[in-house]
């Protein structure tokens, strides 16, 4: 682990990322140094494949699957959604299950800032949130101001939670304090909206540059921290949400501050999901069981879930068309 | 000899530590030639206290000779035969007045095997290191290194080129020795004390006691901070007991040879090195 | 019928819709494959015989404290016969028969292990008392491979030593203990059998029945009859096979107690001994380790089998600039730990083998308290029945306390603090064990010069407790002698010839 070194200036932006070499972590807002501790991977596997493996059964897995639903961000990020997708699956996310009112609604609905005004409407009066990607996502690749406005606009228009992408090329060119400052400036063009910062962690390469990204997006203000577009071939694994966990664990351990989570991109089957779950619990503690909290950005994720409760209701395997497929 | 010249006569004394002390119990004894006609010379009669001031020395010593490159172990041993040849005509006299049947052969074989096993100072990690294929993305990687600190008994005859044979395969691995030369007839092992103090063997590296063995070895095979105890010249009426000594501390213990085939270069092998070995594997994860 | 579909079926009615997570239901690994027999005999010559000492020992499940069975208790007159049935079984074949032969016999062992390995793993656990996790995920998958790595070297003998000839010893006699029971079976076995030799095996008293099927599995396999015998019983059982004139070679696993008692028994003679005793192993955390798998591998290290393992990693070595951090995440983690039902897929921590072995942990746990040790323990509810000790870390303790020094084989760990490499080397070297060690630190350089420093005959950097059919394992100094496993491993079960 890194020692903890005090910085001479301390200012909130001034950054410098640990690594075995600089003995300096990512500050909190407070001029702390932040630990970004290195990750040997074989062990993070090792664990998360042990976690994993937990044995959810029976009432565990009653709750899982309502949890599961709770906390999903129903997405659709296509070029081609329409208006009427969007209506669609918003009425999905009200009632992802209409026969059964026991099912509760998703958490949010994740559009294309194009659809908030859509989302926002079908969604009146649901409690289900408005979360709309912004700044230039999926790459990222805008320059600044137009990243920035795109937020604002998304947030204008209803959102209210935005999911932005860290700036990858800054971050692994090392220049982690561009990527920093333009977290915390997104996070002003929030407003009151929630902030969650994507790391698109199967680009980044490492669990180590997982582990520092977290941080920093934490420090600059971020209140989730997302694991991927899903628009990259590799998304979401049960490691890097170990990663990202133990980083959040200790980022509240130093700040006080709980930032939420949230796996998105491969995440399709409920066993998949309370996989998360299980991590969760066990890492960051039951408090973060929460869609305030954890988020699985998904579109194929509740229908599986849907049809695992269905399983659960009747003893009976059911089959896909059994549910809605919006 | 220049007539009317009185030689110089050598006192025989133990080798601990670098330096040639005497037994602290003030004993000595006479050592008489083969036919038994002659007092060669009055030897130290080294105690169990000079054998704990030898444990300590070669304990003192192991880590710091284990600690140098194979490259520069090989080199001093290598260094040790130089010096060894140079002293040949002398050990040769003295193996001679043990009886040795031909004692400048047996001095050319010790010789030669001291060598021999000075090679192997690094090349016994190549033959007996392996990298182990486990199913799992780990690097696991085993390799020999020292046991630390062994106790040899040299055999009565062949005097010199016994105590050789154990003497060189325990030092190439790294260990420091104490041993116990041959009772009846010492002096070439004493001798073998003065080339290790003028090579560059570190004090300590080396202890050689002289003295009744059935008085000493006791102590030797009980003292808990010898690792490892070579009995193969030891007389096959003092290993039941030594053995036993030497189980509560649980000693790797070489046993008494089967047969006598010191001469016999085909009874050299990396094996005899290993016997004083430990092989260490270490794992370490492959990940990014 | 339209009303059905319409009627909300309620899936979710009465489920806890608060946030904050959820408990784990029980999940009970079934025991229905297992059939567990009233009685067991000895195993000799290929068959299961009475003993002629009449009588029996009952081994019991740790959970519940219920006994499981009767099991044979073998006096010497049942060792005698046994010896015998291996020495007869060594000359009448075994012995010759061609290596590729032999070779065929142990894959088909392994093989047959995999078909059964979940009758042997929920049998290991019940015996035994250790997570249905471990004996599924480790102990019988390891076992299996054991022999199947085995196998392979039977036709390739002469290939591993180099310019000498290999040669079988004869009739190799082995003690193994409680904690892994299957496993140590198999990993005595295997290289026993594949270069040649023929066994008499005895189980640990606490936990004899894998064993018992393993003897199943091996005659479903065609082992000949008599190539492998188990004579179960207890320490008296040991001592008379272990001190048995017919033995060429004996191979003990358990403590370092009995290891000197059997190295002395066969003082002066030509027997051939190995010895895998106790550890105290040292499991050094540097301050730039990765913290969080530096946690993970020091948990694995000591509460893996209820710290039943003789290379446990129960001194931890913090260094001090990190310790209190270390530590508080240290018993964050430990407090996740699920103790309980060995059977339950998500115990972490099971039953202690023994009321017997319980007493001794709980002694020893006692005596760092009375030295003044701080010790921790999470809350954390045992069953009421069965043999149960909570994981506890001891802080404050001194290198010279009994909870440092002695092996307590138990989910018992002992923390002390180091400035230094140099000091954590001292203090990790300062036991008279030498079974195993851990390092952590993310700079190569200084792994290394820890492992090289670090009298142990496994070093885990990075990691802990891995085991391998691959990688050699022993100990030096009163950790006993000689290796298991690997190519080093074979050497203890050959003689070897000149070319």
């Amino acid at each position: 682990m890194l020692a903890e070194i005090e910085h001479p200036d301390p200012g909130p932006t001034r950054l410098a990322v640990g690594g075995p070499v600089a003995a300096d972590g990512p500050r909190s807002v407070d001029g702390r140094v932040l630990r970004v501790p290195a990750v040997d991977a074989v062990g993070l596997e090792e664990r998360a494949a042990a976690l994993g493996g937990r044995s959810v059964k029976r009432e565990a897995k009653l709750g899982a699957l309502s949890l599961l639903i709770r906390c999903i961000d129903l997405t659709t990020l296509e070029g081609a959604d329409t208006p009427g997708r969007v209506q669609g699956m918003c009425a999905k996310a009200r009632r992802p299950e209409p026969a059964d009112r026991t099912v509760p609604p998703v958490a949010a609905v994740c559009v294309y800032p194009s659809l908030v005004p859509v989302a926002r409407e079908a969604l009146v009066g649901s409690g289900v949130k408005v979360a709309s990607v912004a700044g230039a996502f999926p790459s990222g690749q805008s320059e600044l101001s137009v990243r920035l406005a795109d937020i604002s606009s998304a947030v204008a228009a209803g959102a209210d939670e935005i999911d932005i992408v860290l700036n990858r090329g800054a971050f692994l060119a090392g220049d982690h304090r561009r990527a920093f400052d333009e977290v915390v400036l997104a996070r002003e063009a929030c407003g009151p909206a929630h902030l969650k910062v994507i790391l698109e962690t199967g680009e980044l390469g490492t669990y180590d540059q997982v582990r520092k990204a977290s941080t920093l997006a934490m420090a600059a203000g971020a209140d989730f921290i997302k694991t991927s577009t899903g628009k990259v071939p590799s998304a979401a694994t049960l490691p890097m949400a170990l990663c990202m966990a133990e980083a959040i664990r200790d980022f509240a351990d130093q700040t006080g501050r709980q930032v939420g989570l949230k796996a998105a991109g491969g995440v399709r089957t409920a066993k998949q999901g309370w996989q998360y779950l299980v991590v969760i619990q066990e890492v960051l503690g039951p408090a973060w069981l929460t869609p305030d909290l954890f988020r699985v950005g998904a579109s194929g994720l509740l229908n599986d879930v849907l049809l695992q409760l269905r399983f659960q209701a009747s003893g009976h395997y059911a089959r896909p068309d059994d549910v809605s497929t919006d | 000899m220049t007539a009317g010249r009185l030689p110089v006569r050598k006192t025989y004394k133990l080798f601990v530590g670098g330096a040639f002390p005497r037994s602290e119990s003030g004993r000595s004894y006479p050592v008489r030639s083969a036919d038994g006609e002659q007092v060669l010379a009055w030897v130290a009669q080294g105690s169990r206290k000079d054998l704990r001031d030898a444990v300590r020395a070669a304990r003192g010593a192991q880590a710091g000779w284990a600690g140098r490159t194979a490259y520069n172990r090989g080199q001093v041993l290598y260094r040790v035969a130089e010096v060894l040849e140079g002293r040949a005509a002398q050990l040769a006299a003295e193996v001679a007045a043990a009886g040795a049947a031909d004692p400048e052969g047996e001095v050319a074989t010790a010789i030669d095997r001291w060598v021999w096993y000075a090679g192997w100072a690094d090349k016994v990690q190549m033959v007996a290191g392996t990298r182990n294929p486990v199913a799992g993305p780990f690097w696991n990687v085993s390799a020999p290194e020292a046991t630390g600190v062994v106790g040899v008994v040299a055999p009565e005859v062949p005097s010199l080129l016994g105590l050789v044979t154990r003497l060189a395969p325990a030092l190439a691995a790294g260990n420091a020795v104490v041993a116990l030369s041959s009772e009846r007839w010492p002096l070439a092992a004493a001798t073998l004390g003065e080339v290790l103090a003028t090579s560059d063997v570190p004090a300590g590296v080396v202890n050689v006691v002289s003295g009744r063995t059935a008085e000493l070895l006791p102590w030797l095979a009980g003292h808990r901070d010898v690792d490892a105890l070579d009995l193969t010249g030891a007389p096959i009426g003092l290993w039941a007991d030594a053995a036993r000594a030497a189980a509560p501390s649980t000693k790797r213990v070489v046993p008494p040879a089967l047969d006598d085939r010191w001469l016999d270069d085909d009874e050299q092998s990396p094996a005899d090195v290993l016997a004083t070995m430990e092989i260490k594997t270490v794992w370490h994860p492959a990940g990014t | 019928m339209p009303g059905e579909l319409a009627e909300p079926t309620g899936v979710l009615a009465g489920v806890d819709p608060a946030d904050g997570g959820f408990a784990y239901a029980p999940s009970r690994e079934s025991t229905d494959l297992v059939a567990i027999q009233d009685r067991y005999g000895l195993w000799i010559g290929g068959e299961e015989v009475e003993a002629l000492s009449g009588r029996t020992i009952t081994t019991t499940n740790p959970a519940t404290e219920e006994p499981l069975a009767e099991v044979a208790e073998a006096g010497p007159e049942d060792v005698d016969l046994a010896v015998a049935a291996a020495r007869r079984a060594y000359e009448d074949g075994w012995r010759d028969l061609p290596g590729r032969e032999r070779a065929k016999v142990l894959y088909r062992v392994a093989r047959q292990l995999q078909e059964r390995a979940r009758e042997l793993a929920v049998l290991e656990t019940l015996d035994g008392g250790k997570p249905i996790k471990e004996s599924r995920d480790i102990d019988v998958p390891l076992a299996a491979a054991h022999f199947f790595h085995h196998a392979g070297w039977a036709d390739k003998l002469e290939w591993a030593f180099a310019n000498r000839t290999p040669s079988p010893l004869g009739v190799v006699g082995q003690v193994i203990p409680w904690n892994f029971p299957l496993l140590m079976a198999a990993w005595k076995l295997a290289p026993a059998l594949a270069t040649g030799n023929t066994v008499v095996l005895k189980p640990a008293e606490t936990t004899p029945l894998t064993a018992l099927l393993l003897a199943e599995v091996l005659a479903e396999a065609e082992v000949p009859p008599g190539v492998v015998n188990i004579v179960t019983g207890g320490g008296a059982t040991g001592a008379s096979l272990v001190s048995h004139p017919g033995l060429d070679k004996v191979a003990f696993t358990g403590s370092t107690t009995v290891g000197r008692q059997i190295q002395e028994s066969l003082a002066g003679t030509r027997t051939r001994l190995t010895l895998e005793l106790g550890g105290k192993a040292a499991n050094i955390v540097y301050e730039d380790a990765a913290v969080d798998q530096a946690v993970e591998g020091v948990v694995n290290g000591i509460f893996f089998n209820q710290g039943h393992v003789c290379c446990a990693g129960s001194r931890l070595l913090v260094q001090e600039s990190v310790a209190e951090l270390f530590l508080d995440k240290l018993r964050r983690r430990i407090a996740t730990l699920r103790v309980g039902d060995p059977l339950d897929k998500n115990t972490d921590v099971g039953a202690i083998n023994s009321a017997e072995q319980l007493g001794r942990i709980t002694s020893l746990v006692e005596a760092g308290v009375e030295e003044g040790g701080e010790r921790w323990q999470p809350a954390c509810a045992l069953p009421e029945k069965g043999w149960w000790f909570p994981p506890t870390v001891f802080t404050g303790v001194s290198q010279s306390s009994r909870i440092a020094r002695e092996e307590v084989f138990g989910p018992v760990l002992a923390v002390l603090t180091f400035r230094t490499p140099e000091e954590a080397v001292a203090k990790a070297n300062n036991t008279p064990y030498g079974l195993s060690a851990g390092v952590w630190s993310e700079k190569g350089s200084k792994v290394l010069w820890t492992a090289e420093r670090l009298q142990a005959g496994v070093v885990w950097a990075n990691t802990f407790n891995k085991l391998d059919p691959t990688s050699p394992f022993g100990g030096y100094k009163e950790s006993g002698f000689g290796r298991e496993g690997g190519l080093h491993g074979l050497a203890s079960y050959v003689s070897l010839g000149r070319r």
